[in-house]
């Protein structure tokens, strides 16, 4: 089956700076495997070499992050929406530029 | 150069305070072209730490489609310091997951609060001019 599959902004010129593509899958893995086979550019940019989603990418299917359901082996059907979006993280940590204490 | 209204930046600046103690963030729309902020989307630290921010996922997935269904795009993210100025740690250039965004720190370090913005490529950082207008 064909899922629409949302991409941020960081990844769209990998795919001929499409905001939504489609890809076929049952399950969120194989439509992002599929993805990658389509846009080269996008291979290894969502899944890792090990098969296992990228630390710091988040993907939903609909409204919910696939990390709190069955990660990769998620299940998907005609009528979803995968969406890819950035982790979006940092902080002080590690700032050479702290006040001293 | 970014953009902002004095809305955006003072609902920017009232959330990073209200984290305190604790690093708040949160996610900004606008136009990619023109770097204009139209919406501020202050968003839950799931880090909830005050050496450390994580914009909470789902918000920034709604935030994501209220910006695009307003024809809009995330431009850029913004994060306060609580205790350095500010100026991206090297956490922030590691995480900084698109060198289209803008950066903004706010830094909550002395009396009167800081913003700045950055760009961010790769590990180049590089000082934007912020405006401020009324509307």
């Amino acid at each position: 089956m064909s899922v629409t599959v949302h991409l941020p902004t960081v990844l769209r010129s990998h795919a001929g700076g499409a905001k939504d593509v489609t890809a076929d899958g049952a399950t969120v893995g194989e439509v992002l495997t599929a993805l990658a086979s389509e846009y080269p550019g996008l291979s290894g940019q969502v899944i890792n070499g090990d098969g296992t989603l990228h630390k710091f990418v988040n993907v939903y299917v609909n409204d919910d992050d696939v990390r709190y359901m069955s990660a990769l082996d998620t299940p998907v059907t005609d009528s979803d929406e995968v969406s890819i979006l950035p982790a979006v993280a940092g902080g002080a940590v590690g700032s050479s530029r702290s006040l001293p204490t | 150069m970014l953009h902002l209204t004095e809305a955006v930046y003072h609902q920017m600046v009232a959330h990073c305070l209200t984290g305190l103690p604790d690093e708040a963030c949160g996610l900004l729309g606008g136009d990619p072209e023109t770097a204009a902020v139209a919406t501020c989307y202050p968003t839950r630290n799931v880090a909830a730490s005050a050496k450390l921010y994580t914009v909470d996922p789902k918000e920034h997935l709604r935030a994501d489609r209220d910006a695009e269904s307003a024809g809009h795009s995330i431009i850029g993210v913004f994060h306060s310091h609580t205790h350095t100025e500010a100026y991206p740690s090297p956490t922030d250039v590691t995480q900084a997951p698109d060198p289209t965004w803008h950066y903004v720190l706010v830094s909550l370090r002395d009396i009167r609060s800081v913003v700045r913005s950055y760009r961010i490529e790769g590990d180049v950082i590089t000082e934007e001019p912020v405006t401020v207008s009324s509307r």
